[in-house]
């Protein structure tokens, strides 16, 4: 304290610097709490301190958006007008009295079933690369690869190669198959297709987390199962698939709810179009291209319910228990 | 803990519900004048000019064009923005000030709003007497919006493809023209015709043969008014075109890995022989010949295959109207850029395209029309707003591309249906819309 000589000691340091007399009650009572309450002020506000970046850029970037589209989806606004109409649950009730709405659902079913394919490949060379084998690093560097591409450009580069004559006729070709079809010809073929394309992109994201989780089973494990004659499908299934059980459940949920909002794949390489509509093309259009702002934002927000109650529903079929090795 | 984020979320949520009243731009600057400068070199200030033109913006085309206005208007300083996906990105922008000084009017903005959004270059009466297009954006007798070219509606075709299938005078029927293309198919190696499907924006195009068909000025308002898919009506005849083609074998095998860019050399080049676009698409082509190195002449353009009391018809429209920020602080400098564009760029010359001022001459692409006596006629637009509402409101997207891709998905069977059902569907939308917004 710099200014302990210039002032007159406060009661406290007065007390304790001549050390002479009971401190009464009276005195002692109010002169501890200011500085612990300050303390405590303190610890209490520190790790908001912390937080005050990332929970300001969560507010800004995710919370006001969501409860902006929210207030929208009660309106009639047009995305761009200076006045705008409050209009109750009437957006609500448009989505779901409207039929055609919920129909692109059906699309969702085709990368729901690849995301079935994407898992199940994910694991297989998960686990196998797990394993010591040659080039083992090459191939991860392979699988992840997509993951890295913007998907903008995925969009693109499989435009070219599902074209009449394009890279994917090229080399069925070389195999000495010649086919005639037109890739993104038809509704059922155009979103195999588009699935397909999608199992390319992810694949990688599953792959690694797969990775991690079987990598961070202990080691042992697996010599002692070796020992008492426990080959490569009884280690999977016996060690594996239980170890990563968490991951898992996790990549199930993420790949059902990716598949109901799919979405940049399908825009960018047909807008829609054939059949491959998603839900989430049909709410931009609904905005931005009938300027159906408010419609569009109660569709997203009955799309977020959706998600949520989906993976609500999963929670409770598959509980998040313990993993128990040993 | 539980307790504070219910409170947080609370909170957000409750300042979000306010944020949408303070969308948009309030009413304070409404009904502002952008007045034409008397003396140019008194006008001063920075002006941000926003275009489609992304191409000319980046080989320097309109730096020159910014020097050259320069000359008249020293103290002016021009810049430039070029938005890819101009549409898009304009209609985020327009909930702020900040939307450039000079900008070209969005379809999104409701006529009526134009007051509240640009400010007005003058009275449609007095503005009438020298513009073409002016009624495409009045608003209580005051206009909005200039556009600096005007645009036509029509194939463009490869001449030398089609004289090779033995055809030499424009077809003068819908039939017709299916039999020319079928006879382009079985004699050359050319695609009859090319949808663009994927690139989606030209199949909107046929919307434009609206009011071609018929040589009737009036055509949009019967949009507003009528069945735009009833027998005979102008849309009808032009989807029904367009179903044939495809029908018939005549367009592209597959039409949804179709390419744009590539569709320009292509046509040039006689693979691709005809596509319905519009007038603003001839230099595009020829330029793509002349990169190809095959003769820019070879690039024809013909009117829609009907034939009104004997001659041919073509619509002539506004392309996107330049308008003033009605929040820019340089209303002055941004009229004079209009103005001087307008007038005086050369631009519309420079584009091989129909001029906005009246007493201006046809190009010279436009020759083989004078000569076949195609008659012009522009349409009126006062009932422009109403269609586009009951566009919106009824989702069917006459200028959108939606609806016309499932119509060349039903033609190549790859959506179920029978063309009757399906136009008889969208007119049926159409017409109980048109019940409902009253205005």
């Amino acid at each position: 304290m710099a200014h302990a000589h210039t002032h007159p000691p406060s009661p406290r340091a007065g007390q304790t610097a001549t050390g002479t007399g009971r401190p009464s009650a009276k005195d002692a009572a109010p002169a501890p709490a200011p500085a612990p309450r300050r303390a405590r002020t303190w610890r209490l506000l520190t790790p908001w301190l912390f937080l005050l970046a990332p929970l300001t850029l969560l507010i800004t970037f995710t919370y006001a958006p969501i409860a902006n589209m929210v207030a929208y989806s009660f309106t009639d606004w047009d995305g761009v007008s200076p006045d705008l109409h409050y209009t109750g649950a009437e957006n609500y009730a448009e989505i779901f009295t409207r039929e055609d709405l919920f129909q692109v659902f059906w699309v969702s079913g085709y990368y729901l079933a690849a995301s079935v394919v994407q898992i199940a490949a994910a694991l297989y060379f998960a686990t196998i690369l797990s394993f010591d084998i040659r080039f083992r690093t090459f191939f991860k560097g392979v699988l992840f690869f997509p993951s890295l591409v913007n998907g903008v450009a995925i969009g693109f580069v499989f435009l070219y190669f599902f074209q009449d004559g394009g890279t994917f006729d090229t080399v069925l070709g070389l195999f000495g198959y010649h086919t005639d079809h037109a890739w993104l010809g038809t509704p059922v073929s155009a979103n195999v297709s588009l699935a397909g394309v999608s199992i390319w992109r992810y694949l990688g994201m599953n792959f690694v987390l797969f990775l991690g989780a079987i990598q961070s089973v202990p080691g042992e494990l697996y010599e002692a199962a070796e020992l008492d004659g426990a080959g490569r499908w009884h280690q999977f299934r016996h060690i594996i698939l239980p170890g990563i059980k968490p991951v898992l459940t996790l990549t199930v949920i993420l790949s059902v709810s990716g598949s109901l909002s799919a979405f940049e794949i399908p825009y960018i390489m047909t807008g829609g179009a054939t059949g491959t509509e998603t839900f989430v093309i049909q709410t931009v259009k609904l905005a931005f291209r009938f300027n159906k702002t408010g419609l569009a934002s109660a569709a997203a927000v009955v799309l977020l319910l959706i998600i949520l109650l989906v993976t609500w529903v999963q929670r409770r079929l598959v509980p998040d228990d313990r993993v128990d090795l040993v | 803990m539980n307790r504070r984020t219910v409170l947080l979320l609370t909170t957000v949520t409750g300042a979000a519900l306010l944020l949408p009243g303070c969308t948009g731009t309030g009413g304070s600057a409404k009904g502002a004048e952008a007045e034409a400068p008397d003396d140019p070199s008194k006008v001063g200030g920075t002006i941000t000019v926003l275009t489609v033109r992304t191409d000319l913006v980046q080989d320097g085309t309109m730096k020159k064009y910014a020097a050259e206005f320069n000359r008249t208007y020293p103290k002016v300083k021009v810049e430039f923005q070029a938005l890819t996906d101009y549409e898009a990105e304009i209609k985020i922008r327009m909930n702020t000030d900040d939307y450039g000084d000079v900008l070209l009017i969005p379809a999104v903005i409701k006529k009526d709003d134009y007051p509240k959004f640009f400010a007005s270059l003058g009275t449609a009466a007095e503005r009438g007497k020298k513009y073409r297009f002016t009624d495409f954006t009045t608003v209580d007798g005051k206009v909005y919006g200039q556009s600096p070219v005007g645009v036509m509606p029509g194939f463009v075709y490869n001449k030398r493809v089609w004289k090779q299938a033995g055809v030499t005078r424009w077809p003068t029927s819908p039939a017709e023209f299916l039999a020319d293309l079928k006879a382009i198919k079985a004699k050359t190696d050319a695609v009859p015709y090319y949808t663009n499907f994927a690139a989606q924006w030209p199949l909107t195009s046929w919307t434009y043969v609206d009011g071609a068909v018929h040589c009737d000025p009036q055509a949009t308002t019967k949009l507003a008014e009528g069945d735009p898919w009833a027998q005979g009506a102008d849309l009808r005849v032009g989807d029904t075109l367009l179903y044939d083609i495809v029908k018939q074998g005549l367009a592209e095998k597959d039409p949804t890995t179709s390419n744009w860019e590539q569709s320009k050399p292509r046509t040039a080049k006689g693979e691709i022989a005809t596509q319905w676009l519009g007038t603003w698409a001839i230099i595009q082509f020829q330029d793509a010949a002349r990169k190809a190195g095959v003769n820019p002449d070879d690039i024809g353009f013909m009117p829609f295959p009907t034939r009104t009391d004997g001659t041919f018809c073509a619509t002539v429209g506004p392309d996107y109207n330049q308008a003033v920020n009605v929040h820019s602080p340089h209303k002055e400098a941004a009229r004079a850029w209009i103005d001087w564009f307008t007038d005086k760029s050369g631009y519309d010359k420079d584009n091989l395209a129909i001029s906005p001022l009246k007493n201006a001459a046809m190009p010279e692409v436009l020759k083989p029309y004078e000569e076949a006596g195609v008659k012009l006629i522009e349409l009126d637009d006062s009932a422009g707003a109403r269609v586009k509402l009951i566009d919106d409101r009824s989702e069917i997207g006459i200028y959108k591309p939606e609806y016309r891709q499932d119509l060349v998905d039903l033609a190549r069977g790859a959506k179920k249906g029978s063309l009757d059902d399906f136009l008889g569907g969208l007119g049926e939308k159409w017409t109980e819309t048109q019940a409902d917004v009253s205005d």
